[in-house]
């Protein structure tokens, strides 16, 4: 039977600059070009091209143009082009559809309606190239109070890991994606001195010597988890939830597990790598208190554990239940958390805005006393320095990267990750693909981006007259809304422009 | 949650061994009456990294994470502790190579995500045992409750196992990715009860449950198949009734349940059964 599904993008290649050196066709991955050897031209199948710019940025000439398809079904509101194409997919297979990345739909982006203060005459702003300006974060559970012995300050033995900046990068396993791309983030972090997380894919032996900057996961599936795994890492993160994909679990298709892959999360090759929607071992507070204290047991109370959980409606009073069952951090995953495959319609359509969880959770943990009990870092949705620095201001510690590390490894958010096909050769384990990423140019540019965002968070800093990202922290003042109804200032715990 | 002063500790032998490190050959006996289980836990540590290998813990009543602080431990393989009482939850979570037995039953997820090791409890044992576990044995004399062998995995010849004397409850082997578990159904019975128990193996996509008796159709998952132990499984069936039999000192029951025709095997029909779920 016949379905008009149109194709999403048109391939524009001009003739007079082709010289047919097929480029394009080698590093395509979703197969769109092919070569007509009779008459020396290229072939396209648009219907394949998900916009992944390989091809233009590769090809010597600078012959394609990749567009949106301007053709188009009769415009209507309701029924948009993708929710057209969405359902004649669905009635071809009967399949769920897939997706990759984080949630594009346009629901509000609560950064872009937030802005900072600056110092003027009164509180003189500070030049940080100039006096000291200090971004170092400890994470872990904090004292209650201070305590002093004979004059000495006496510390509680709460097991903190520093990091140099308030930036890691986020859960991404390897297996999501490449090896290459895992190393990065593995070196990167290290040399930077912050975090990377390995996902819940196992760690690879031979990165285990980056373990002072590795944040291990314990997920449902748990795969690749022993306790030389927890003890060679530096923190210890048990994943309950993940923005893109709310209440479900994970599952790695059989094709991708390769032999190096199978070793390191210990599961036959070939074979689907599956993790449960929940842990079966966890089904309430205390459940989760007693896993917690497994792993405390398990690292002998040496390292903090952390507790991971995506921004859902009632996130604050699971975040206080977290908190008191033991949880030194605490991890909010918004919304817009990326993903290396979810179901669509849950990514688009559950959870909501890391803004506002995060202003809710802070808020609540304040409310009851509990806040210096575990530090909360946030994430899914941060896309620039601003929107660190204004997540500090609402009450985070730090948050984790996913998407923007990707970005700086060469991914252009096609979308495509769950294809196994990423063209640049990040969300891929096939080898040819894989070699795209360049584990020494990689490295340098996620550390490029460390900087470059540490630099202008304490540009930002220095224009509040602030030079500690300590004094930053839920210091709420910092911020005006605009453009938000009084219900969402109030759950943002801010006030208006001009107010 | 209060926590106690430490450990009472006798040694069953009282020659001094002090310096140098010690041969681990007799037996260390605790008390742990009262203990919090964070005290009890590290006093085992500190005397497995002096050298100490046997452990008897007497009135344990819901001390939980036993073995789970053993590792790094050269020779840790060697560690036996016996339990007098009842220990708490998470009993041998991720441990890694000593063998813990019981004198008495088991709280929740004994054996969750165990890499290496045994377990033997003579009694039943709560929910969730063996969640995720990866290698390692664990034998339970009695009953076993909801949830059992949730996500066993298995590598290479990495293969855990689980036998089961008594019956099981529902969720039994969900998700099971790999590993094996054999459940006796009343070893002391000559006819096997028919269990009642349902949803077994749902999502399984690997491994294999061997029940001596039979499972009907409705009470398994849609991902699970139902056959009988090949040759070569019998041998490992056999190799298992055999260890459990001499673990619980039950040797007179072997030829009773050593009965091929008995025995039930349910096995993943597929490693891939989420392959035809998602349109792309
Ligand atoms: S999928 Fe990517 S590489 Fe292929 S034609 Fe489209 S933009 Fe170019
Ligand atoms: S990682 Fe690759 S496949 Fe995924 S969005 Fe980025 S470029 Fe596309």
């Amino acid at each position: 039977m016949l379905t008009s599904l149109l194709p999403e993008f048109t391939v524009d290649r001009s003739e007079d600059r082709c010289i047919q050196c097929r480029v394009c066709e080698r590093q395509c991955s979703f197969d769109v070009f092919g070569y007509d050897g009779e008459n020396n031209v290229m072939v396209h199948r648009e219907e394949n091209c998900v916009a992944c710019q390989r091809c233009s940025v590769l090809c010597p000439t600078n012959a394609l143009v990749i567009r949106e398809n301007q053709y188009t079904y009769r415009p209507n509101a309701n029924w948009t082009r993708e929710y057209i194409q969405d359902l004649k997919k669905q009635a071809e297979t009967g399949g769920v559809l897939l997706t990759g990345m984080g949630c594009d739909k346009p629901h509000k982006i609560y950064w872009d309606h937030i802005l900072i203060n600056a110092s003027q005459v009164t509180n003189p702003s500070i030049d940080p190239l100039r006096e000291p300006m200090e971004l170092r974060t400890h994470l872990g559970r904090k004292p209650d109070q201070l305590e002093m012995v004979d004059g000495k300050l006496v510390l509680p033995d709460y097991p903190n890991v520093e990091i140099s900046t308030p930036i890691m990068f986020g859960a991404m396993s390897y297996g999501a994606i490449s090896y290459n791309s895992f190393r990065c983030l593995a070196r990167a972090a290290f040399e930077y001195g912050t975090m990377f997380n390995t996902g819940e894919g196992g760690w690879p032996m031979e990165l285990r010597k980056y373990g002072k900057s590795t944040i291990v996961q314990c997920a449902s599936g748990r795969f690749g988890l022993d306790l030389e795994y927890f003890n060679d890492a530096a923190v210890v993160e048990i994943k309950i939830g993940q923005g893109a994909k709310p209440g479900i679990g994970g599952h790695l298709p059989g094709e991708k597990v390769s032999e190096h892959i199978s070793q390191t999360r210990m599961i036959p090759e070939g074979s689907d790598a599956i993790s449960p929607a929940p842990h079966h071992d966890i089904y309430s507070i205390e459940d989760l208190h007693m896993l917690i204290h497994a792993i405390k047991e398990a690292v002998d109370y040496q390292k903090p554990v952390s507790v991971k959980i995506s921004a859902v409606h009632n996130a604050p009073a699971i975040a206080s239940g977290m908190v008191r069952a033991g949880a030194d951090i605490i991890v909010l995953d918004g919304l817009r958390g990326g993903t290396g495959a979810a179901p669509k319609i849950l990514r688009d359509n559950v959870g909501i805005p890391i803004e506002l969880a995060l202003a809710a959770v802070d808020t609540r943990l304040r409310n009851e006393g509990i806040r210096n009990w575990a530090s909360l870092v946030v994430s899914g949705g941060i896309r620039n320095s601003a929107d660190i620095f204004k997540a500090i201001a609402l009450g985070a510690d730090a948050v984790y990267i996913g998407t923007p590390a990707l970005m700086a490894l060469g991914c252009t958010v096609c979308q495509k990750c769950y294809t196994g096909k990423c063209a640049w050769g990040i969300t891929t384990q096939d080898p040819y693909l894989t070699k795209r990423v360049n584990p020494e140019i990689g490295t340098q540019n996620l550390k490029n981006l460390l900087r470059a965002w540490s630099l202008e968070i304490k540009e930002l800093l220095g224009c509040g007259g602030i030079n500690s990202i300590e004094s930053l922290r839920g210091n709420r003042l910092q911020l005006r809304g605009i453009g938000l109804e009084s219900w969402e200032l109030e759950a943002l715990g801010i006030r208006g422009a001009g107010q | 949650m209060k926590t106690s002063s430490a450990v009472k500790k006798t040694r069953s032998t009282s020659s001094s061994r002090s310096g140098k490190q010690r041969s681990g050959a007799h037996w260390i006996k605790l008390d742990a009456q009262g203990v919090y289980y964070k005290d009890l836990n590290r006093q085992i540590r500190s005397l497995a990294l002096q050298g100490d290998r046997r452990f008897e813990i007497h009135n344990v009543f819901g001390q939980r994470y036993l073995g789970t602080n053993l590792w790094g431990i050269e020779g840790r393989d060697r560690i036996v502790i016996r339990v007098y009482g009842t220990p708490g939850s998470d009993m041998g979570a991720f441990m890694d190579g000593p063998r813990i037995e019981v004198f008495g039953n088991a709280q929740d997820a004994t054996g969750n995500t165990m890499n290496c090791g045994q377990i033997a409890i003579h009694g039943s044992a709560g929910d969730v045992l063996g969640y995720g576990m990866r290698g390692g044995e664990i034998y339970v004399r009695d009953n076993v409750g909801y949830r059992v062998g949730i996500h066993m995995k298995e590598y290479r010849d990495k293969i855990p196992t689980v036998v089961i004397g008594g019956t099981m409850q529902d969720f039994f082997g969900e998700y099971m990715a790999g590993g094996r578990i054999i459940v006796l159904n009343k070893f002391f019975a000559d006819n096997p009860p028919v269990r009642r128990s349902y949803f077994i193996g749902t999502g399984m996509h690997g491994g294999n449950i061997y029940v001596r008796g039979d499972v009907d159709l409705h009470q398994i998952g849609a991902e699970v198949g139902i056959a009988s132990p090949t040759d070569a499984e019998w041998k490992i069936i056999e190799k298992y009734v055999h260890n459990f039999c001499k673990v619980f000192g039950l040797e007179e029951n072997k030829a009773k349940l050593l009965k091929r025709h008995k025995f039930t095997r349910l096995y993943a029909k597929s490693s891939r059964p989420y392959g035809r779920l998602y349109a792309y």
